[in-house]
C-alpha cells in the first residue's frame, strides 16, 4: 500500500506568502505538491466557513499564510485572522481536529525557503497524523477508500 | 451596599403583589410602559408589552416557561428609540443575551430600566402548559423549587437550566428576588442609581435585607456548577469527535429552528438561506459523485458549525437550541462545550459585562503568539 499522501488546502495571502510561493517556483525551490493553493487577497479575509469547508470536504489540513504583524497590506486583516483562528482551533478540537492540522504561519514574500519548509514540515506531520477525523467518519470511510476528491 | 425592599403577600396573592408595585411604577411615572411574562386571554405565559396599567393583574413574572428567549424581543422594542420608558421584566439567560445584542447595536438600554428576576429553571413549552391546565402556579412552583425539587409529576425543568450557574441575573437596575427570601414573601434589590431612583419615586424605601441570601444563592450555583461540569464530562465522552457529533446531527433535517430561536444568532440574514447555498443540480451531483452518496438535504454538518464558529463566543446556554429542535437533538450541550473552550480562550464571558468587548471585534498586535508559534 503506498504511502498517506495529505491533502492540504493552503489559504495564502497575494502579498506575502503567495508571493513568496511564486518565489519559491523562480527559485526552483522544490515542495510537497499535497498543498493546494487558495489565493486570498488577506489572510483576514479567510471565513472561517472555508475553512470548515475545506475540512468537510476531505481536508486532512488546513494551511494560512499571511503577512507578519505589521506588515499587513491592509493594516491589520492579519491580526484579525489570527483571533479567528484561534476561536475556530478551539471549535475543531473539540471534534477532533487540532492545531497540529489547522495552521496559520506568517510568511514574507521575501521568504520562499520559509514558505518551502512549512509546507514540508506540514506534510510530513499530516503524513504521522493520518487522514483527518472528517475523513475516518462512518459516512466518509469510502471516500478515503477512493482517494478523495 | 445591598439596598432590599422586602413584599410580603398572602398565599396565593404573588402576582397581585407584583402588579401593585409594576402599578405604582407606572401610575408616578417611573416607567410608560412594561415588558413582563404574563397569562395570556387563551393559553400559556408569553412575554407582553404592557403600556394600560389596569392590565398588570394578568402578569406572572416567575412563570416557569420561556416560550421564547427574551432578548429577541428587548431587541426588537428598544433598537430604534420609542421615547418611552420601558422597564423589562427577564431573566439572566435573556439579560446576558440582550447584553451581546447590545454590544452588537442590536439593542439599547437607554430608556431601559432592567428588571432581573431570580430563575430556578423553566420547563419545555408544552410541559408547562400541562401543568398550567393541572393548576400548578409560578408560587407553587417557586414553593417547591426553593426547596430543592423542581419535578412536578412527570416533568423537570430544562437540562439547560438544571446546569445554569446563573440563577440570579446580574448587570441589571432592579432584581426581584425570591432566592433567601421564605415563600411569603420576596425582596426587592437595587443595584444601580437607576434603580434607586426608580423605587424611589414609586415610594418605596429601604427595608431589611433577607438574611439568608447570600448564602442560599452561593449554595445553589455551586450545585449547579457542579450539575455543569458533570453534564459536559457526560457529553465530551458520549459524543466523542467527528463521528460522534455526526451522531447526535444524524436527524437534523435543516430546518433552522435552532438559530431562529437563539437569541444571539446575530445575522439579519442567514448565509445558509441566501444563494450562496442554493446550489446547482449539477453540484450536488458531483458532491454525490465524490462520496458515492450525499445525504440530503446538505450542509447539515456545515451549518452547525458555522453556527458554532458565529455564535459560541456569546452563547449563554439558554437551551432555546433544544427546545426548538422538531428531532429531538439536544443541541444545548454541543454549543455549552464549545462556547466554553472558546469563551475560555478569550477569557470573555457572554454577557458578563457591558464593558468587555467581543473578542472578534478587537486585536492586538502582540497577544496569542502560540497561534503561529513565530517570533520575528
Amino acid at each position: 500500500m503506498s504511502e498517506f499522501e495529505p491533502k492540504i488546502v493552503g489559504f495564502f495571502c497575494n502579498w506575502c506568502t503567495f508571493t513568496a510561493a511564486d518565489l519559491a517556483g523562480t527559485s526552483r525551490l522544490s515542495y510537497p505538491s499535497n498543498i493546494k493553493i487558495i489565493r486570498m487577497m488577506c489572510s483576514g479575509m479567510v471565513d472561517p466557513k472555508y475553512v470548515l469547508k475545506a475540512f468537510l470536504n476531505g481536508a486532512d489540513g488546513v494551511l494560512i499564510g499571511g503577512c507578519w504583524p505589521g506588515d499587513c497590506h491592509y493594516i491589520n486583516g492579519n491580526l484579525k485572522a489570527r483571533r479567528r483562528v484561534a476561536m475556530l482551533t478551539e471549535i475543531l478540537k473539540e471534534y477532533g481536529i487540532d492545531e497540529q492540522r489547522f495552521w496559520l504561519r506568517w510568511i514574507a514574500a521575501s521568504e520562499g525557503t520559509m514558505l518551502r519548509d512549512v509546507a514540508n514540515e506540514m506534510t510530513d506531520k499530516l503524513k504521522q497524523l493520518g487522514p483527518s477525523p472528517f475523513n475516518l467518519s462512518s459516512n466518509r470511510k469510502d471516500l478515503t477508500a477512493m482517494g478523495g476528491l | 451596599m445591598a439596598n432590599f425592599t422586602k413584599l410580603s403577600f398572602k398565599k396565593g396573592e404573588m402576582n397581585k403583589k407584583l402588579a401593585q408595585f409594576f402599578n405604582d411604577m407606572m401610575e408616578k411615572g417611573v416607567v410608560d410602559a412594561l415588558l413582563s411574562p404574563m397569562t395570556q386571554p387563551k393559553r400559556g405565559v408569553m412575554q407582553t408589552l404592557i403600556t394600560d396599567s389596569s392590565h398588570l393583574k394578568a402578569i406572572d413574572p416567575f412563570a416557569p416557561v420561556v416560550p421564547l428567549n427574551g432578548a429577541k424581543i428587548a431587541s426588537s422594542i428598544t433598537t430604534t428609540p420609542s421615547g418611552r420608558k420601558l422597564a423589562m421584566v427577564l431573566r439572566s439567560c435573556e439579560i446576558r443575551a440582550l447584553i451581546e445584542l447590545g454590544k452588537l447595536r442590536q439593542a439599547n438600554f437607554e430608556d431601559v430600566l432592567l428588571i432581573g428576576i431570580d430563575c430556578l429553571g423553566r420547563y419545555e413549552n408544552l410541559d408547562f402548559l400541562t401543568l398550567q391546565a393541572r393548576g400548578e402556579t409560578s408560587e407553587s412552583f417557586l414553593e417547591k423549587g426553593l426547596a430543592g425539587d423542581t419535578k412536578i409529576d412527570d416533568f423537570d425543568i430544562c437540562g439547560a437550566c438544571k446546569i445554569c450557574e446563573f440563577p440570579v441575573a446580574d448587570n441589571v437596575d432592579l432584581r426581584l428576588c425570591i432566592i433567601g427570601g421564605g415563600t411569603d414573601s420576596l425582596y426587592i434589590e437595587s443595584l444601580t442609581s437607576k434603580g434607586d431612583h426608580a423605587l424611589e419615586i414609586a415610594g418605596f424605601g429601604i427595608g431589611e435585607t433577607p438574611s439568608s441570601r447570600d448564602a442560599d444563592v452561593k449554595q445553589l450555583v455551586s450545585a449547579r456548577k457542579l450539575a455543569r461540569d458533570e453534564g459536559f464530562a457526560k457529553y465530551r465522552e458520549s459524543t466523542h469527535g467527528f463521528d460522534g457529533l455526526e451522531g447526535m446531527l444524524a436527524g437534523c433535517i435543516n430546518c433552522y429552528n435552532c438559530r431562529v430561536a437563539c437569541p444571539v444568532c446575530y445575522c439579519k440574514e442567514c448565509v445558509f438561506v441566501t444563494d450562496t447555498f442554493r446550489h446547482n443540480a449539477d453540484q450536488y451531483m458531483g458532491w454525490a459523485d465524490n462520496f458515492g452518496t450525499l445525504k440530503m438535504p446538505a450542509d447539515t454538518m456545515f451549518y452547525h458549525l458555522t453556527r458554532m464558529s458565529h455564535i459560541s463566543l456569546f452563547c449563554v446556554g439558554c437551551g432555546q437550541c433544544t427546545s426548538a429542535c422538531p428531532n429531538s437533538i439536544d443541541l444545548m450541550p454541543a454549543f455549552r462545550t464549545v462556547a466554553q473552550k472558546t469563551q475560555d480562550r478569550f477569557d470573555y464571558q457572554a454577557g458578563r459585562s457591558h464593558d468587555e468587548e467581543q473578542p472578534l471585534t478587537v486585536f492586538e498586535n502582540d497577544e496569542l503568539v502560540e497561534v503561529t508559534g513565530q517570533v520575528k
